[in-house]
């Protein structure tokens, strides 16, 4: 397990490695750093003295190392836009997007499962029917128009929920929270369901597809025959041995989250890293496009790194691989 | 007792008009070829039938009481407790994900009254007694630790957890190598004789049938055609169909080029003949065989289902 983990650690480190490499890169690629920093009429001994005092004569690799550097450090950098520190900008926007992330994505597990076991063990009953409807529905339908029909019912029609913002947030110290309070909460649900809507769909037909396939197994009709009720066979027997594809699509479906609230946040102007994104995109704000490019890399390699030792949690299988692979 | 499936392009009948009996201790061999309905009979048996396939006709009597139309919770208390089922394959009729142990322990607690170390120290009894070496170190191992041969042991160590009256083996030996599959016939052997179990023993291989079964049932197109002691059909085989199914296995010492072969094929279940399934093959065929069915006509301690043996049997004055 530990060996697991340490090698799975290495790797994660060299794709990090090459995700900075691309960040860094961006920065030569949008043009001349210094002619994006200065005015027009800087003369050309002061952008001189800005480059090499930016480190920019020096040597590409000496510049990447400096660069990962200062990343490892959290030193990501000023913001061209706002003139602040990039690590500052990001900390800030972190807690709403990890926030709004993670109550989509458990409302996507806690609906999704239950409903495609539902559909998988009774395929004939009509509310299955509805739900693969539904489901239909769901999956086909862009998020940002989800976001929008239910800011028109439930905001401007209904007038229940609020349509933007975060609501009222509580200063933990490290971390700003929404929700514990009641308008946080408020605020939270339609952003969250719109973005985890997908996932939903996508996590429920998953898990549908693989429970039918798993049910039709020998183990499970030996299990049957042995008498153990219906129960024990779905839940004890069944749904164990679905969860091994289910948690790997969890798992890129999180990253995919993270990385892709941004149509989200926008819908619902969510105070957010995506939000944030967006506006660095239109004003080439290329400290905080890098910025976001390495620290979404760094969720999707977490991720990945806890998808892997779960995968070894459930199935018994891969834990003996790895035993005899150690003692070759 | 009768399958069918109802499909769109119409009712297959998968088993036909099929009878039989087992007594306790006693194992029965279902032999034929792929398709002929022995396993849709154990499946019937123990309520497992695919759907849609369904009991169409006839009865199914477990110590005098009918189970074939028992209300499904009730017919599951039954599986496992009174009638408890082995499956071709070992290497996929265990769960991967659970230990030897809960699996067995599972199975004892759904139909026995007992606690987790009474059923533990079952679970390690029938592991012993199934010949599982170091039972007690090996019991909270998973599947893929255990050899086929000894998945297959912990398969029939399932099937035993409660001390059913009656075992449907399904092929319990194809997947297995020769030595493994003598050993497994051996415990199963054993086994029956220990319990007073009855067992179903359905296969395709008559070495098996002729290594275990003490009567022997033959089975074609969903119908028996010959059902009786071991000895009689293997060595005195009366159907057309059991004839060539004798002649059609090497025997050890013979300088046998060709091997005998019964020409033809088995005929699709959409696809039944008139009269006797079997006479389009039939190198006896009368003219009554592909009008008329023969049921089954008793012959010594055997019975045969086919005309040639019928002109005794009206002699008799029994239609």
């Amino acid at each position: 397990m530990i060996a697991l983990i340490i090698r799975r650690l290495i790797q994660s480190i060299v794709v990090m490695l090459t995700v900075a490499l691309i960040a860094f890169t961006l920065f030569r690629f949008v043009g001349d750093p210094v002619a994006q920093m200065v005015g027009q009429d800087t003369s050309l001994e002061d952008r001189a003295q800005l480059r090499e005092r930016l480190g920019l004569n020096d040597p590409v690799p000496l510049q990447f190392a400096r660069y990962v550097g200062n990343t490892v450090k959290g030193n990501f950098g000023i913001s061209y836009r706002i003139g602040r520190p990039v690590g500052a900008l990001l900390a800030e926007r972190l807690p709403a997007t990890l926030e709004l992330s993670f109550v989509a994505a458990l409302f996507a597990l806690l609906v999704g499962i239950p409903m495609g076991i539902y559909t998988a063990l009774h395929p004939e009953r009509w509310l299955s029917k509805a739900f693969l409807t539904i489901s239909l529905i769901g999956i086909s339908l862009p998020t940002f128009l989800i976001g929008i029909l239910l800011i028109l019912l439930f905001g401007v029609v209904l007038g229940w929920l609020p349509t933007f913002g975060r609501g009222a947030v509580v200063d933990l110290g490290f971390w700003t929270t929404g929700l514990l309070s009641v308008s946080g909460w408020k605020s939270i649900l339609m952003p969250a369901f719109t973005l985890g809507m997908f996932q939903l769909t996508l996590i429920m037909r998953l898990v549908r597809s693989e429970m039918l396939e798993v049910l039709r197994t020998d183990f499970i009709k030996f299990a049957r025959a042995r008498g153990l009720t219906p129960r024990a066979v779905h839940f004890g027997h069944a749904l164990k041995n679905t969860l091994v594809p289910v948690i790997t699509i969890t798992g890129l479906q999180l990253g995919g989250i993270i990385a892709f609230a941004i149509i989200t946040e926008t819908v619902f102007q969510w105070p957010g890293m995506g939000l944030l994104f967006l506006q660095a995109i239109q004003f080439a704000d290329i400290p905080v496009m890098s910025s976001y490019l390495v620290l979404i890399a760094l969720f999707f390699v977490i991720i990945n790194l806890i998808v892997d030792i779960l995968y070894h949690v459930v199935d018994p299988r891969l834990r003996i691989e790895r035993q005899v692979g150690a003692g070759q | 007792m009768t399958v069918e499936f109802p499909t769109r392009k119409g009712t297959l009948i998968a088993v036909d008009d099929v009878s039989f009996d087992l007594q306790p201790g006693e194992i029965l061999g279902v032999v034929g070829e792929s398709g002929a309905g022995k396993s849709m009979t154990g499946y019937a048996i123990i309520g497992l039938l695919d759907r849609p396939g369904r009991i169409a006709g006839g009865r199914i009597e477990l110590d005098g009481e009918r189970i074939d139309n028992l209300p499904p919770e009730k017919m599951r208390r039954f599986r496992g407790r009174r009638i408890g089922a082995i499956f071709q394959d070992p290497l996929t009729s265990l769960n991967p994900l659970l230990r030897i142990s809960d699996q067995i322990i599972e199975t004892i607690r759904t139909h026995m009254d007992m606690d987790e170390r009474q059923a533990r120290a079952r679970t390690l009894e029938l592991l012993n007694e199934v010949g599982i070496p170091a039972a007690a170190e090996r019991m909270d191992e998973y599947p893929h630790q255990f050899s086929g041969g000894m998945r297959q042991r912990i398969v029939i160590a399932l099937a035993l957890a409660a001390n059913p009256q009656l075992i449907i083996a399904d092929e319990p030996t194809t997947a297995l190598d020769v030595s493994i599959q003598a050993q497994i016939i051996r415990l199963l052997k054993r086994l029956c004789k220990d319990h007073d179990t009855a067992i179903m023993l359905i296969t395709h291989d008559m070495g098996v049938i002729a290594e275990a079964a003490d009567r022997v049932a033959v089975m074609y197109a969903g119908r028996i055609v010959e059902l009786g002691p071991v000895r009689d059909v293997i060595k005195d085989a009366k159907h057309p169909y059991t004839k060539g199914l004798m002649d059609s296995i090497p025997a050890i010492g013979q300088d046998v080029r060709v091997l005998a072969q019964i020409k033809g094929a088995m005929p699709r279940l959409n696809a039944i003949p008139p009269g006797c399934s079997f006479n389009p093959r039939c190198p006896q065929a009368m003219d009554r065989c592909r009008v008329e069915r023969p049921e089954l006509i008793t012959q010594g301690a055997s019975a045969v289902a086919c005309w040639l043996f019928a002109e005794e049997e009206a002699g008799v004055g029994v239609a």
